[in-house]
């Protein structure tokens, strides 16, 4: 690990200013951060330690009736929070179905949407990723490629994004709240991370010194509590990231489908919103034909970047699964194997 | 650059100056204050055998920087067990042969003591599997782990309601 300079400031403002500096970057938890740092994939000369500024750890509702969500909350805290499990269910299975239960204690909010892609040429350094250094060209495109994109990928880089739980966030529009050098701004999360494009290095759409300080859930995220799921598969049941995974948020009314909201993990880039398959669900009767439909239209665009073509079948059969166990209803408590299509029994 | 550090080891306030700021928690503990039973596995945040308690957290001691946790209170297995007495985890991953070669042993008997701290797998083998699962055991003595963590957290559960009866 390269040498850094370490710092703790104690207010918003003066991290800002420590990060602005070349080569700075914020330090929550770390556990994706130093990951990276151990292995020579960054190489930060300056670490902001954001741990202790104060308040960002704060869940809250606001007068308005959204819930905001402080970049500094930890994962296994707002998962297990009973009134955030119970709004927002498919966002708290997704927590669950994420990572170790050490890592979710230490893991925050604001870390989990910076966390980079798992690309196994992006983590070895001795490898070419234009993600890591633009213009080295890209060792995955001709490599062991079978779990990167079928989505928004470029001849520059197929890799995907690793997080579960932006996944049923960017299915519910929620925001994020920046601090940066020029004040606050906000930004839907679904515009937060890029798409690779011919600029694969540029990841997100923040500016050098921005701060992520709170995700906010809007007001209408919570009228999809009644039937909402998010169903991941994995190479094994536990403590593995997506190959596939769907959230899917519904709200029926009188035997009808009045409003879908789907997103997919482990496809794209980026948490991924199917909207042409939302267009196809809304006014439908929840049946199986209408979720075959929605998931032809939401990989309608997919292609493999390699040996990867089955993602395609099986993120559209991992649609109809998320589907159709949310149209069933949210179960009263998350599965013993959260988001796991093999849990035995829904809800036990 | 020097960085002042206190934290409570085992009941214990230790004052510290860093000389580098990479150190994580796990080499402090065994690099720098000779406690050798939080084991080094991966290093990377994939196998738990560095599982800690960090205020009362299970966390991953090689994925935490020891300067990041200024003023922690922090357990690790040397610090579990009473007065040569072990601790209830302990005593029952002997009876159920949670281990073989023992390498992860210190990482899952703290692990199963947050997991027990938590609350949330209940009596349920199928979530006690789960929430062990940033615990790897390459000897496979997985089947002894969830019946050792089940009994403890009995054990436990019975003592302290004896204690409040």
């Amino acid at each position: 690990m390269m040498n850094f300079d370490y710092v703790r400031p104690t207010n918003v403002a003066d991290a800002i200013a420590a990060a602005s500096e070349k080569g700075a970057t914020y330090l929550a938890s770390g556990t994706n951060l130093l990951d990276l740092m151990k292995g020579g994939v960054s190489r930060p000369s300056r670490l902001v330690d954001v741990t202790r500024l104060p308040g960002l750890d704060r869940i809250e509702r606001l007068s308005d009736g959204s819930l905001r969500i402080g970049a500094l909350a930890r994962n296994a805290d707002l998962a297990h929070d009973p009134e955030f499990a119970r709004n927002y269910p498919a966002v708290a299975e997704a927590l669950l179905s994420g990572a170790s239960a050490q890592l979710r204690n230490a893991a925050t909010v604001g870390g989990n949407l910076m966390q980079r892609t798992r690309c196994a040429y992006f983590y070895d350094a001795g490898s070419a990723c234009n993600r890591r250094w633009p213009g080295a060209g890209c060792d995955a495109l001709k490599g062991e490629n079978r779990l990167h994109a079928v989505l928004g990928w470029s001849e520059g880089c197929i890799a995907t994004h690793p997080s579960d739980f932006c996944v049923p966030l960017v299915a519910l529009d929620a925001i994020v709240e920046i601090e940066g050098k020029a004040g606050r701004r906000e930004l839907p999360l679904e515009a937060l991370h890029r798409l690779p494009e011919a600029t694969p290095d540029r990841e997100t759409a923040l500016e050098r010194g921005d701060l992520i300080v709170a995700l906010r859930l809007p007001t209408d995220a919570q009228d999809f509590a009644g039937h909402a799921r998010y169903i991941k598969v994995r190479e094994r049941t536990s403590y593995a990231f997506a190959v596939v995974s769907a959230a899917a948020a519904l709200r029926i009314e009188d035997g009808r489908i009045r409003e879908a909201r789907l997103a997919l993990g482990g496809v794209a880039a980026k948490p991924w919103r199917a909207r042409e398959a939302e267009q196809v669900l809304a006014g439908a009767a929840p049946d199986a034909a209408v979720y075959r439909e929605a998931a032809r239209a939401a990989l309608s665009d997919a292609k493999p970047s390699g040996d990867n073509a089955f993602k395609i079948e099986l993120a559209q059969r991992i649609i109809v699964r998320a589907l159709t166990l949310a149209a069933a209803g949210t179960p009263d408590r998350i599965a013993a194997l959260p988001g796991s299509p093999f849990s035995s029994v829904a809800g036990a | 650059m020097n960085l002042p550090l206190s934290l409570t080891i085992n009941g214990v306030r230790r004052d510290i100056t860093l000389d580098d700021p990479r150190v994580t928690l796990l080499d402090l503990l065994r690099e720098r204050l000779d406690l050798t039973g939080t084991k080094k596995g991966c290093d990377r945040g994939q196998c738990g055998a560095c599982t800690i308690l960090v205020d009362g957290r299970r966390i991953n001691s090689c994925l935490a920087l020891a300067a990041s946790h200024d003023g922690a209170e922090i357990v690790t297995i040397e610090g579990i067990g009473r007065g040569g007495e072990l601790h209830p985890v302990q005593a029952a991953f002997i009876a159920h042969d949670g281990f073989q070669c023992g390498f992860c042993t210190p990482g899952q008997i703290m692990s199963g003591i947050g997991l027990i701290q938590e609350g949330q797998a209940g009596d349920d083998p199928e979530r006690v599997r789960e929430c062990m699962s940033g615990n790897l055991c390459r000897c496979g003595a997985y089947q002894g782990i969830t019946e050792a963590v089940l009994e403890a957290q009995s054990n436990m559960t019975a003592t302290k309601q004896r204690r409040s009866a």
